[in-house]
């Protein structure tokens, strides 16, 4: 087995491979620290490379199968992880300058989670600083690049981990999903990204942006894959209080029969996508019907809301959440004149100006006389957005969009904040409802950029999200290539 | 909610509850980009949410109980190696309460 071959295998494959000999996991590990040696350059889809943890992780995973122990789901395969994403013992530093330098003294559940199943750890992923943004142009230290096309935005803020399953440096990685931050980058990178139902997957050791709609959520670069590292991943964890008990998702090989399924299109995402993404789309829902699904338009009202609810209610968690970086405990530490002047100087230069414009829209939508008016007024529409996807969701088993309005873009492209917003619209919505949602890769634009299409489902729908993913998998004619790899470039 | 401008005294003010420092040209720039980000949200201003109960977050569980028994808590030395500054096992902060 070349170096080459590892790099393009499944997680599933990878697995299998290791838990019957066929390879060792020092041999998977060892192609994939050579791809991230000879391409990370120029992707930066790492702040931090795990290299020597890795590889003696992988001896561990070996040894362990010579002394003819069981080896899990994952064994040997290799993990890129958010860098806000705790893990004892590695500096993680969310991409901001308030935060680097810390060693966490402790370990997310999710990354104990995959570690249990022997999954490899290979580094620590870059992401839009405190994974505010949509391009990861806001990190603190450097932008990522789309490996399918290097002059443009992997996406954001999960930037890094897409990237660098698009790239071949881990089959699977991490990312976090707030209002779209895996789905949206993995669409610009061309690959699978899930955001499960809030709850679903602890956010333990997870460093909070806004609390009530921040998930845990696999990339892959198929949809099987991303369906096994979920069912590693989700489960109640009693240092989450918000991870519900009794509910997890277990991985089904899929047979794809979506035969009968009925497939809402969101009528309010179809206004506003570029000619390609509007094309695509309509070649989905094509695929779909030809398969035997029932596809019509439905409307959901209130999403057309989701953004602007969104704007006020994560900039207002994120302003309390984003409270206790105050260089006392952690990170970062300006001293002033006195304790009040050393939170100020502190945050005002460890911080970023993204995460500034939150903090103090935020701080605005919570301060007196505002309250009721903005943040007060976005919680009720939030109600009115899950009330219009339960009536959706009466008449369709699931619903579909396009993931993002554009193609990947190109570098300081979106400028202004509110056009960077925009790149969410789709995203959004699941999130203020805590519903899944994944985006599959399925087709190219005229250059060969990648365009994914949304799925998405009602809390715990994710068997049936799973299998209308599959099904779009299978029907795309698609197949995203780093820029190296492709000889039309 | 209402059209105007949010001015830069105020921007100032909402600095000042966010405990961040921001120089005149961070002020003058969030206090017109705020402006415009409140604009945008104009759009729910006008919908009729009377009745409407807010929502704030997405799952139907209360209260989370557990056992109050004793179990081990983080490493303290290792906690207080990535602090800005710690004397004695304790964060070590400027001074608090004033001399005069």
């Amino acid at each position: 087995m070349s170096d080459a071959q590892f790099v393009e295998m499944s997680a599933v494959d990878i697995a299998a491979g290791v838990r019957s000999g066929a390879f060792s996991a020092v041999e998977v590990v060892t192609a994939h620290l050579k791809q991230i040696e000879s391409y990370d350059h120029e992707v930066k889809a790492f702040v931090t490379q795990m290299s020597d943890r890795a590889l003696e992780a992988a001896r561990a995973v070996d040894e362990k199968r010579a002394r003819g122990e069981e080896l899990g789901a994952l064994a040997g395969v290799p993990v890129a992880l958010k860098d806000n994403m705790a893990y004892r013992g590695v500096e993680t530093t969310c991409s901001s300058k308030i935060l680097r330098g810390w060693i966490p003294p402790y370990t997310a559940t999710v990354v104990e989670r995959l570690e249990a199943a022997g999954a490899i750890a290979i580094g620590k992923t870059n992401l839009d600083e405190f994974a505010m943004g949509s391009s990861t142009e806001n990190s603190a230290f450097f932008p990522t690049r789309n490996p399918i096309d290097l002059n443009r935005v992997p996406g954001g803020s999960s930037g890094g981990s897409a990237a660098s399953v698009a790239a071949r440096f881990a089959p699977i990685a991490i990312g976090s999903d707030t209002g779209g931050s895996i789905r949206q980058p993995a669409s610009l990178c061309g690959v699978v990204g899930v955001k499960p139902t809030y709850g679903l997957v602890s956010r333990y050791g997870l460093i909070a942006f806004a609390s009530s709609l921040d998930q845990i959520g696999p990339f892959a670069r198929s949809v099987e894959d991303s369906s096994l590292v979920l069912d590693v991943i989700s489960g109640h964890d009693e240092r989450d209080s918000t991870s519900l008990s009794g509910r997890s998702y277990d991985h089904q090989a899929s047979d794809g029969g979506i035969e009968g399924l009925r497939v809402g299109v969101i009528t309010e995402m179809m206004d506003g996508l570029s000619d390609s993404v509007n094309k695509a789309l309509a070649q989905a829902i094509e695929s779909l019907r030809s398969m035997g699904a029932l596809v019509d338009e439905v409307s959901v009202p209130a999403a057309k809301f989701g953004l602007t609810a969104y704007y006020l209610i994560a900039p207002a968690e994120a302003s309390s959440n984003l409270a206790r970086f105050d260089g006392v405990r952690y990170g970062l530490r300006v001293e002033g004149k006195d304790m009040n002047e050393t939170y100020e100087l502190t945050r005002g230069q460890g911080f970023g100006p993204e995460v500034k414009r939150r903090i103090m829209l935020g701080t605005y939508a919570l301060s007196a006389g505002y309250y009721d008016a903005l943040y007060g007024k976005a919680q009720k529409v939030r109600t009115l957005i899950a009330n219009d996807f339960d009536a959706a969701y009466s008449n369709y088993d699931v619903l579909i969009s396009a993931t993002s309005p554009t193609v990947a873009f190109e570098f300081n492209a979106k400028s202004d904040p509110l056009s960077m917003y925009m790149s969410d619209v789709c995203t959004i919505p699941s999130n203020l409802a805590g519903h899944p949602a994944m985006s599959v890769p399925f087709a190219g634009d005229e250059d060969g950029l990648p365009i994914g299409i949304q799925v998405l489902a009602p809390s715990f729908g994710e068997s049936v999200m799973f299998k209308v993913a599959s099904a779009l998998e299978a029907a795309a004619k698609y197949r995203a290539v780093p820029q190296w790899a492709s000889t039309e470039k | 909610m209402s059209n105007d401008d949010i001015s830069i005294e105020t921007t100032r003010h909402i600095a000042y509850l966010a405990r961040l420092a921001l120089d005149e040209s961070e002020v003058r720039e969030y206090a017109g980009q705020l402006s415009a980000i409140l604009e945008h949200a104009e759009d729910i201003a006008s919908l009729d949410l009377d009745g409407v109960a807010p929502m704030r977050h997405t799952l139907s569980v209360v209260n989370i109980m557990r056992d109050d028994e004793v179990r081990p808590s983080l490493d303290r030395e290792e906690v207080l190696a990535s602090a800005p500054d710690a004397q004695a096992s304790m964060f070590l902060v400027p001074k608090i309460v004033g001399e005069e």
